[in-house]
């Protein structure tokens, strides 16, 4: 069962449809309800490694749905402290609970002051209403 | 309907093999096969039975009309079979010596002659065994090109329309080129602007379909090989869409100097599922050189392999390429003569027809006379009844018809590519056409019909998603899943379907 | 005059003219520019009747020399097994031979599920999980490995045996510099591959291809030469004899990350080296790095059981210059062809084919009296034998008493101009072979 349309307000927004829940010096990440929903749903999650590096805006792993693939763009820069099995078993996970259940990975974050050039949820729904 | 496996009985097979009174030689323990492959177990009568009853679930061109966009769907003519049975091609080793092979070297010597005449080049290879792989073929060639030239390091970007096939952009990639994209004008030609400001001394070339897959023919291609010749950079010709230029414009006329031509679209040779093709290369005089090994030469009455080309590629393909293809498509050819012409003129005109009839129910991106081929878009009937492309294409199955490609070319929404060729009647395009009408109509009054169609098929609706979710990709025996528990909804994936 | 092959009469044209709002053929054309419309009749031979076409092809055909005139025994990896008469029923069904590839799969249910039991036989053979619906041939197959091992392993670096098929090591070699790959190739020692050099050659590198049979006809120690490849880290991939697999084990079962192969013996004519299937098969560990199609099973919309082309997004036409691989067209009516010969083998017709052709070689070795190159392995279906000359010779002399003796392996192998390579098959009786050893014999 998909999701109904939401940005919460508490996340932080890349303009590649990508979001980051911000918890200390640690983030969660994951794609918005947007990008799910562009993508249909998806059947595969290719995830970077537990302890990788992962380079702000830059591609950290996949996801497929079964008409398109789609790079993950990290919002931030970081080390991966944890994947989530649980999409990578059941990939439709993200299409049920973009926000909850079906993040991504969770990472130590690198830079702190990257955080701040993140769209906030009202920048980020402007940009969305712009395409 | 059972598979092969499912109707195996120990105990029962179809073949009976010669037995010869010679002493058994055992395998050393190490290497022996511990645990047969578990091949089916049917005696002939069932075998038979068993592919037929699959030969009915499927469709070809015998079976009916068949206009999928750029794959050039033609009747294959019965005599190809015949001759491509003849013993002296049938049972001829390739190894074989040349005094030998006398007949097979005349046959790919002649058909090089004509595929030259035909794309206004100098040489061709036949060895390729598609037009991906031609393709392929014509980047190596590039590379080879370039790097005798000592400007390999320097060149290093191959420039593809955005119309193109996936083809061309994953053969760049597989030899170690970069992508650099153009983009399309308002009337579906190339982006002439957007062109010159992204070929420079760093360009090895351009791949360029044409007529493109909108079923257009660029208007500008004199222009745009003089951007590419001035640059340095070489000029290759997607050969997918050939079937609507043969004795109307020739691809080394209008400035290519690499082309492929897949023999299983413009010259006939049947497509048998997916296969086999063959992709044939011709080139310009330059890179006669670099052509992959062996080359076929006459010197007087005598037809030879010759391996000694120094700066060759090498090989692509075993041997000297996909024969049995040869003899089907020089066959095919020999029927025509010069009224190849006649060939694409027609397949020309039929598209043109179903234009004309079917561009007042479907949006036509680009109003203009279009090729052998046309792009539709139903975004009209999506917006309005929330019918697809999709839906569309899996309704005309219940009219008995095999769908256009469907979400191809890329930048047209709710694409559907329309490919007549030159064979079907006109009662066959008018029945087409009312088909397409009659869906347009459906997706008004009864939408339905079309979001759960097929309905006259051996299957409905397939579910492409849990295929990709759980994939099972071969009979599991005793372990094998049944896959419709939990099936609720076929979901079927508005993807390219085609080309 | 209608061309027999088109439908439309002048009334047709005519009347889609109209319609079309043109007042002449030409004028469909009036987009392209002058400059590129040919302005003269293509120079080609005038159209032939179909009458005409027979005769003509026949006349070429005429001057080949086939195995119904030649007694062969040239195998070299091309083979002349036979081919049963149910291949020829079911591709001559228009319904296959005329289809295209399986876009829309409610269209195509004979085909794709045709595929899937195809996939099925190829996994039962190799002992893989997975297999693509066919590659071009056995060359090509080849490269496709190499690609898959780059991107498994991020290494450039493959090991090739030089008894691997001179065929396949050129077309390996022709993709390499394209996929940026290093070709090494560690040579034979008596016949067949070292083990221990191999793990040495198998450092850093993405794959090891070794042949089982190699291209000598002799048996490879094949777990050990698997083994040496993974102790490197690097995949084993094995290129293997389809007709042998029914007696030698499968390299699934021996450590292998894929096996691949020429499919041609198994169901299809020699047709002059091709058209023909490559087969690829993995674990399942690598199914999304697969070049090709792949066929799937799934439900539609009443739950009832059907197949579809699946995981197409590794594919070129969704994936683009991200693909596996560029290839679209494969083999399908060939792997069908292989489809529906090893249904007609089954497992015990495939265990004794094997098991013939052995006996054969056998008795052709003790037969023929010459001296083996490589005495001190066994073999499947060829063998090489040292013929007291150059075997360019032996193969002249032999045919001009309508006997193809074999392959001469200084075509492609330094110092070994005196050898051939003998092939059997199962249509070659004891009576043949001892028709060869009167002929080989001076």
């Amino acid at each position: 069962m998909a999701a109904a349309e939401s940005y919460p307000d508490d996340l932080k927004y890349h303009r590649e449809h990508d979001w980051a829940r911000i918890e200390g010096d640690e983030a969660t990440l994951g794609i918005t309800w947007y990008a799910q929903d562009s993508l249909g749903e998806l059947v595969h999650y290719e995830p970077p490694d537990e302890g990788s590096t992962l380079s702000k805006d830059g591609p950290y792993g996949e996801v497929e749905s079964v008409k398109a693939v789609s790079d993950l763009i990290s919002p931030l820069s970081g080390e991966v402290l944890a994947v989530n099995r649980k999409v990578v078993d059941e990939p439709e996970t993200v299409n049920e609970d973009p926000y909850g259940d079906g993040w991504l990975v969770r990472v130590r974050i690198g830079d702190p002051s990257e955080v701040d050039g993140l769209l906030d949820a009202e920048s980020y729904r402007k940009l969305l209403a712009e395409q | 309907m059972k598979l092969i496996y499912e109707r195996s009985e120990a105990g029962r097979r179809a073949s009976a093999l010669p037995t010869y009174d010679l002493p058994a030689v055992q395998v050393p323990e190490e290497l022996r096969r511990t645990e047969p492959p578990r091949l089916p177990e049917v005696a002939e009568p069932e075998l038979v039975r068993h592919f037929t009853e699959l030969s009915s679930r499927n469709f070809g061109i015998d079976t009916g009309f068949y206009p999928l966009g750029s794959c050039t769907m033609k009747y294959n003519p019965r005599v190809n079979e015949r001759v491509v049975a003849l013993p002296g091609f049938r049972d001829l080793h390739p190894l074989q010596e040349e005094d030998g092979i006398q007949g097979a070297l005349e046959l790919e010597w002649r058909l090089q002659e004509i595929l030259a005449e035909v794309c206004g080049l100098d040489a061709v290879s036949l060895q390729p065994a598609a037009g991906s792989q031609g393709e392929l073929t014509g980047l190596l060639l590039m590379r080879a090109y370039f790097a005798d030239r000592g400007e390999l390091e320097q060149r290093r970007k191959i420039v593809i329309p955005d119309t193109a096939h996936g083809t061309n952009p994953a053969s760049v990639t597989m030899t170690g080129f970069e992508l650099t994209g153009v983009k399309t004008d308002a009337r579906g030609n190339i982006d002439v602007e957007d062109l010159r400001a992204k070929v420079d001394e760093r360009t090895a070339g351009l791949m360029l379909t044409n007529p493109s897959t909108l079923g257009l023919f660029d208007e500008h291609v004199e222009e745009i090989a003089a951007i590419f010749h001035d640059a340095g950079a070489l000029m290759y010709y997607d050969g997918a869409n050939l079937n609507a230029v043969c004795g109307i414009s020739r691809p080394g006329d209008m400035g290519f100097d690499i082309v492929h031509i897949n023999l299983h679209k413009t010259f006939s040779q049947p497509h048998g599922g997916g296969g086999p093709g063959g992709g044939p290369i011709a080139v310009r005089k330059s890179l006669e050189p670099f052509l992959p090994v062996p080359a076929i030469v006459r010197e007087g009455d005598v037809f030879r392999l010759d391996y000694d080309r120094p700066r060759s590629i090498g090989k692509v393909r075993g041997y000297t390429g996909p024969f049995g293809v040869f003899v089907r498509s020089y066959a095919f050819i020999r029927a025509y003569g010069p009224a190849l012409k006649e060939m694409s003129e027609v397949a020309v005109l039929n598209a043109n027809y179903l234009l004309a009839r079917l561009k007042g129910a479907y949006e036509l991106p680009f109003d203009r006379l279009c090729m052998h081929e046309f792009v539709l878009s139903a975004r009209r009937l999506k917006r309005e009844h929330g019918t697809s492309a999709l839906d569309v294409a899996k309704r005309l199955m219940d009219y008995g018809f095999h769908p256009p490609t469907v979400y191809f070319p890329l930048i047209v929404p709710e694409a559907l590519m329309i490919e007549p060729t030159e064979t079907e009647a006109k009662e066959t395009l008018d029945a087409f056409c009312e088909a397409m009408l009659a869906i347009a109509r459906e997706a008004k009054d009864q939408p339905e019909l079309l979001k759960e169609a097929p309905h006259a098929r051996p299957v409905r609706r397939l579910d492409e998603v849990k295929a990709a979710k759980r994939a099972v990709v071969k009979y599991g025996f005793e372990e094998h899943p049944d896959l419709s528990i939990g099936a609720a909804e076929a979901t079927a994936v508005e993807a390219p379907k085609g080309v | 005059m209608t061309h027999p092959y088109l439908s439309l009469t002048d009334a047709d044209r005519d009347e889609m003219l109209a319609a079309i709002g043109v007042a002449s053929i030409d004028e469909l054309f009036r987009e392209i520019p002058t400059g590129v419309r040919f302005s003269r009749a293509l120079d080609l031979e005038p159209a032939l009747s179909e009458q005409e076409i027979v005769e003509h092809l026949e006349r070429l055909a005429a001057k080949n020399v086939h195995t119904g005139v030649e007694l062969s025994f040239l195998g070299a990896g091309m083979y002349d097994h036979y081919v049963p008469a149910v291949v020829d029923a079911v591709l001559s069904r228009g319904e296959f031979l005329t289809a295209y590839t399986p876009y829309q799969p409610e269209m195509s249910q004979g085909v794709l599920q045709a595929i899937f039991e195809y996939q099925t036989a190829i996994c039962e053979l190799t002992g893989m999980d997975v297999s693509n619906a066919s590659g071009y041939d056995g060359t090509t197959v080849a490269a496709d490995a190499c690609f898959v091992a780059k991107h498994v392993t991020g290494r450039s670096k493959v090991v090739l045996c030089e008894a691997l098929n001179p065929q396949v090591r050129q077309v390996v070699k022709t993709y390499a510099p394209g996929f940026g790959l290093d070709v090494v190739e560690v040579p034979h020692r008596g016949g067949t591959t070292d083990p221990d050099e191999l793990r040495v050659a198998a450092r850093d590198a993405a794959c090891v291809i070794f042949q089982q049979p190699n291209f000598f006809g002799c048996l490879e120690p094949a777990p050990d030469l698997a083994a040496a490849a993974n102790d490197a880290e690097a995949l084993a991939v094995a290129h293997v004899d389809p007709i042998s697999l029914g007696v030698l084990e499968a390299p699934g079962r021996y450590g292998c990350a894929l096996a691949i192969g020429e499919g041609q013996g198994a169901g299809n004519y020699l047709s002059y080296g091709g058209p023909h299937y490559g087969f690829l098969a993995a674990r399942s560990e690598f199914i999304r790095r697969m070049p090709g199609r792949i066929v799937g099973e799934t439900v539609d919309a009443a739950g009832e059981r059907g197949y579809v082309l699946t995981l197409q997004t590794r594919e070129q036409h969704i994936r683009r210059e991200k693909a596996t691989s560029n290839i679209t067209t494969n083999q399908t009516l060939l792997a069908l062809a292989g489809l529906v010969y090893l249904t007609w083998l089954g497992p015990q017709g495939l265990r004794e084919l094997g098991e013939t052709c052995m006996a054969l070689g056998e008795y052709a070795k003790e037969r023929l009296g010459l001296p083996l190159l490589f005495p001190e392995r066994a073999t499947f279906k060829e063998f090489a034998v040292r013929v007291g000359r150059s075997g360019r010779d032996a193969i002249r002399e032999a045919r001009s008493q309508g006997v193809h003796p074999g392959y001469a392996l200084g075509r492609d192998y330094e110092g070994l101009d005196d050898a051939l390579l003998v092939c059997v098959t199962e249509k070659r009786s004891p009576a043949d072979i001892d028709r060869l050893a009167e002929v080989l014999g001076r």
